[in-house]
């Protein structure tokens, strides 16, 4: 119930906090009651006027810029029913220009965008010729600033490319499985501290081909409320039984796994064949940090296996740079598949799965990726193995481990400062994704343009990727961002919140000095 | 005042009423409500329950059911000599010389078809976006994840197929795996041939729609299972108007190497009102006169297909895949195509790599000819093997070498390809077995050889590789 008396900020410590080796501090501040109302007060305005529109386009009172079927086909079955389409023509259509921005730059910390306007309300839009130089870029998921065209990642790339070339033109069991393959597996295996480790050209398919081959027909997946498309289309091709929890509620997982194993499968009870856990590392849209230390702990009591998919930890996590095991200070061997991209920390493309020798012998014979697409491209592979010695400091400087401490010492920063200034922060405060509670439809374009005219790039996302009340923009904090960098955008945020009334937060916290409190302190304050 | 008090009073007098109506009743009928009130009383607070819980087994006995349960192990143990266990390793670039666990080979196995994967031109173009873009794209293509170079190679696309718009996926497997679930839904009905790839079928297996199989390449069997549904729709009309039907069909199958019968296929289509949906992974930048494809090939109008889909990682020799038509199709998949919101898009070096090759394809067309009469070549030398036949169409550049007479298991057939394929290594012919998996195929193509003819091979490395062939039927198949 969304409280208006007293401050509804919820500050979770976990209930087993002897698992925990350090603090684990979350909140998920409660949307305000007025807001709520405010929002689906919105969202009703904007429909209504969306029937009218499409009345009037009906009609053709309104010119109508929509693509239309072919005449020769006018009378097959349509292909869209118009009720489908209605948020993307009527909501989504209004704030397309927050979307898909042309970039025309390596996107670093600073990136150029291709300027582009629309003549007829976002329906197209034109390229003007002119470039916005030196956006400063909180979207591009770029946590350990390898995404770059200088230095000695890009040289080794370089060097690839022209020998190599960019194809392969084979599958990994035919003639595709280069010597490179083969040098990546061993190091992603070492630098994830398991058995042994296998490569995939695509993140979204790794999870959506290696799943089916994991679990079938007569076994049972746990799946966390809010995971990624790939982890549900996964789940769904291996045909087995899908039950969701909350997210990251430990007691409906645990709830979840005793009646499986306790009733067994739907009405014959037999017992399941196995039971797969699927969860992520950090959780892109809300900002949050898998309770592992329970999960693990849940798993071993009832023997159900783990399946981590690490796309936005790997590398953004852990005093290390290890993912979400090494933030907890966990064996790595308790995960049984530890999934991850190479596409966000090592500014490549690609995903992994690592695991005992067992597992990933049966995905090279069984994985539908290994079978049937192409392997990874040479200079990707280059890029990933460079910037992962980078990072494990194998190539004998310590640039991996100063930006692994440059992104948690951003990150603690940029959500200190933004809590401080009284915005609705969701997630766990040693997250680099940032995500920030916006919630009307009309601020989520409102933040978005803005934002660009003082020079920031951000991402805004609405429904249907969050709850529909639930919009919100979302910072990706990078190590490749100075503090100037920070400061510029959190002072150009601050006067957005202030411009969109965005600062909904009820919890004032104080803003800390950024030295140690000594004797000096009180003469500055004096005025 | 009056009026509260004649209400006052009223309600006394209803209330007198009511006393003595109870008094008088008589005492069944009391008892009888009495037991009803209290029974409403028990039910408004006994506790529900649901039907799952509605177990009689005690807190120990679930205990015990916990420490008893014992899962499978994650995965089945695998041999390792598993066939498909131990890859062969290329060391070096995977061009038209090859080294494959360590001998030099002359490549007959890769996909090259134009022999673009060691092309200078292409290098120096990736090379040269590297040095302005990096290599990843660090988002999807919602987030900042579109570059310029993306939006061009599109625009490249379209004007090389000659319609409206294009768009680019990432991995050339999701191309297909996720154009299909954006358009059919649950509900709807997808006509399939049975050779389709395996893309195809994870892609209809997403869709979750009705899925009815025609025999391979056969109008007449796709013509039945047409009449047959539009019996079904007479019964139905409601229901009929909104099913969606589809037709997907490749242009050169791969796992058969021969040609869709396309002029049939757009007749039926008008004919049964069905949209057709063309993969063209193989015969993109092989057929036709400009290697458009097999649209050109039949000198069918591309507006009468909704939708083509093709990778780059064949002829265009670089990685990804695109899907072209008109944009009432294609921008649908913007929102709804899953491998393309939801991941990460294309590296920009690749999508130079590939505008590169669409501008070599663009300026000489006289390559595709080329490469058709290399093909023919290729199937004509490999024809009266003894114990091997040729599957395929003349111009295919994929051809499959089956065995004449199987021996009845699959296991030894593979073997027995298997050693073929190694004496022809021995000899510096690179060759490669097609690979499926065994289980999940839906028509499991029989064991056979892939054998690629790209346009890089001279006529003197082909006849060397088809004697080498021929020799080694000889030496292994008694």
């Amino acid at each position: 119930m969304p409280s208006v008396l007293f401050t509804s900020v919820v500050w979770i410590n976990s209930q087993k906090h002897w698992l925990y080796s350090r603090p684990f501090i979350e909140s998920f501040e409660e949307t305000p009651m007025l807001v709520a109302v405010l929002t689906y007060m919105g969202y009703g305005i904007l429909t209504i006027f969306g029937y009218l529109r499409d009345f009037l386009r009906a009609r053709k009172i309104e010119k109508c810029h929509i693509a239309r079927e072919r005449e020769e086909q006018k009378d097959f079955v349509p292909l869209y029913q118009d009720f489908e389409n209605f948020y993307t023509r009527n909501l989504y259509m209004r704030i397309r220009d927050n979307w898909n921005r042309p970039i025309c730059s390596v996107p670093a910390d600073k990136v150029d965008l291709v300027e582009r306007v629309s003549y007829d309300y976002n329906w197209t839009f034109s390229h003007t010729g002119r470039v916005v130089k030196d956006v400063i870029n909180m979207g591009s998921y770029n946590y350990l600033g390898f995404s770059e065209n200088k230095g000695s990642c890009a040289d080794a790339v370089a060097e690839v490319t022209l020998k190599y070339g960019a194809g392969v033109g084979s599958t990994r069991q035919e003639m595709g499985n280069l010597d490179g393959h083969e040098e990546l597996e061993k190091l992603v295996a070492r630098f994830l501290g398991v058995e042994s480790a296998m490569a995939f050209g695509m993140g979204f398919a790794t999870n959506s081909m290696n799943i089916p081959a994991l679990a079938g027909k007569g076994c049972l997946i746990l799946s966390d409320e809010l995971n990624h498309a790939s982890l549900v289309l996964g789940a769904r091709l291996s045909g087995s039984t899908i039950r969701v929890f909350k997210h990251n509620n430990m007691q409906s997982l645990e709830k979840l796994l005793r009646d499986a194993i306790v009733h067994g499968q739907p009405r014959t009870h037999r017992p399941w064949k196995k039971i797969l856990i699927l969860v992520e590392g950090i959780y892109s849209m809300e900002g949050s940090i898998i309770r592992l230390p329970e999960v693990i702990a849940l798993k071993k009591k009832y023997k159900a296996y783990l399946y981590l998919d690490e796309a936005h930890s790997i590398g953004a996590l852990g005093g290390r740079g290890r993912g979400v095991v090494d933030y907890f200070g966990l064996d790595p061997t308790d995960v049984d598949i530890m999934m991850g991209t190479f596409t966000k920390s090592f500014g490549a493309a690609g995903g992994y799965i690592g695991g005992k020798k067992e597992l990933i012998d049966y995905l090279r014979s069984h994985s539908h990726s290994a079978v049937y697409a192409t392997s990874m491209s040479p200079p990707v592979v280059e890029q990933i193995i460079t910037s992962m010695k980078c990072i494990m400091g194998e190539d004998g400087t310590t640039i991996g481990k100063k930006r692994i401490q440059q992104l948690a010492e951003n990150t603690v920063y940029f959500r200190r400062r933004l809590r401080e200034m009284g915005f609705i922060i969701y997630g766990n405060n040693d997250s680099p994704v940032v995500p920030l509670m916006v919630y009307m439809p009309a601020k989520i374009g409102a933040f978005g343009r803005e934002m660009l005219k003082r020079n920031i790039g951000v991402v805004v996302v609405g429904f249907p990727a969050t709850p529909i009340i639930e919009s919100r923009a979302r910072f990706c904090v990078s190590a490749a961002h100075t503090k100037e960098m920070l400061d510029q955008a959190l002072s150009a945020i601050s006067e957005v919140g202030d411009l969109l009334q965005l600062k909904y937060s009820r919890h004032r916290i104080l803003p800390t000095l950024d030295r140690p409190f000594d004797e000096t302190t009180y003469e500055e304050c004096e005025d | 005042m009056i009026q509260t008090t004649k209400m006052a009073s009223g309600q006394q007098w209803v209330l007198v009423e009511m006393v003595q109506a109870f008094y008088e009743a008589p005492a069944y009928h009391l008892i009888l409500e009495g037991i009803l009130i209290l029974w409403i009383i028990r039910l408004l607070f006994s506790k529900t329950y649901k039907l799952q819980e509605r177990s009689d087994l005690t807190e120990k006995e679930k205990e015990e059911l916990i420490e008893e349960w014992q899962p499978e192990p994650l995965v089945p143990a695998v041999s390792n000599d598993h066939p498909s266990l131990n890859y062969d390793v290329v060391t070096g670039p995977p061009s038209h010389k090859i080294t494959v666990n360590g001998k030099e080979c002359i490549n007959f196995a890769s996909f090259n078809f134009l022999g673009l994967l060691d092309n200078e031109r292409v290098k120096q173009k990736a090379l040269a976006s590297l040095k302005k873009y990096g290599v990843g794209t660090c988002g999807p293509r919602g987030f900042y994840g579109t570059f310029d170079v993306h939006l061009e190679l599109e625009e490249r696309l379209a004007k090389f197929m000659k319609t409206e718009e294009a768009i680019i996926y990432s991995y050339g497997f999701a191309t297909i795996a996720s154009a299909i679930p954006a358009y059919s839904k649950r509900g709807d009905i997808v006509f399939v041939d049975e050779a389709a790839c395996f893309s195809i079928q994870k892609g209809l297996q997403a869709s979750r729609s009705f899925i009815k199989y025609f025999k391979h390449n056969d109008m007449e069997d796709l013509e039945r299972l047409l009449k047959e549904q539009e019996l079904e729709d007479q019964k139905n009309p409601r229901k009929a108007r909104v099913t969606r039907r589809f037709i997907v069909v490749e242009g050169l199958y791969m796992n058969t190497s021969d040609i869709c019968p396309l002029p049939e296929l757009v007749k039926l289509k008008y004919k049964y009102k069905v949209r057709i949906f063309l993969e063209e992974s193989m015969s993109f930048g092989v057929l036709g006169e400009h290697g458009r494809g097999v649209t050109e090939h039949f000198g069918v109008s591309i507006d009468d297909i909704d939708l083509i889909s093709a990778n780059m990682e064949n002829a265009v020799a670089s990685i990804g895949g695109f899907c072209c038509g008109r944009s009432f199709v294609i921008d649908h998949q913007r929102l709804s195509g899953q491998g393309y919101c939801f991941s990460a898009s294309l590296p920009p070096m690749l999508a130079s790599a590939a505008i590169e090759a669409l501008n070599i394809m663009e300026e000489d067309p006289e390559i595709f000819t080329i490469l058709r009469e290399k093909c023919k070549h290729a199937h004509k030398a490999l024809q009266d093997i003894p114990g091997l036949k040729v599957v395929g169409e003349a111009f295919a550049p994929a051809l499959h070498l089956q065995l004449e007479h199987s021996t009845g298991s699959r296991e030894s057939d593979v073997r027995t390809l298997r050693s073929i394929i190694d004496y022809c290594l021995d000899r510096q012919i690179a060759l490669t077995q097609a690979r499926y998996l065994d289980k999940e195929e839906r028509f499991l193509p029989p064991p056979s050889i892939r054998v690629v003819v790209t346009v890089e091979q001279t006529e003197e490395e082909i006849e060397k590789a088809t004697s080498c062939i021929r020799e080694a039927a000889l030496a292994r198949l008694e």
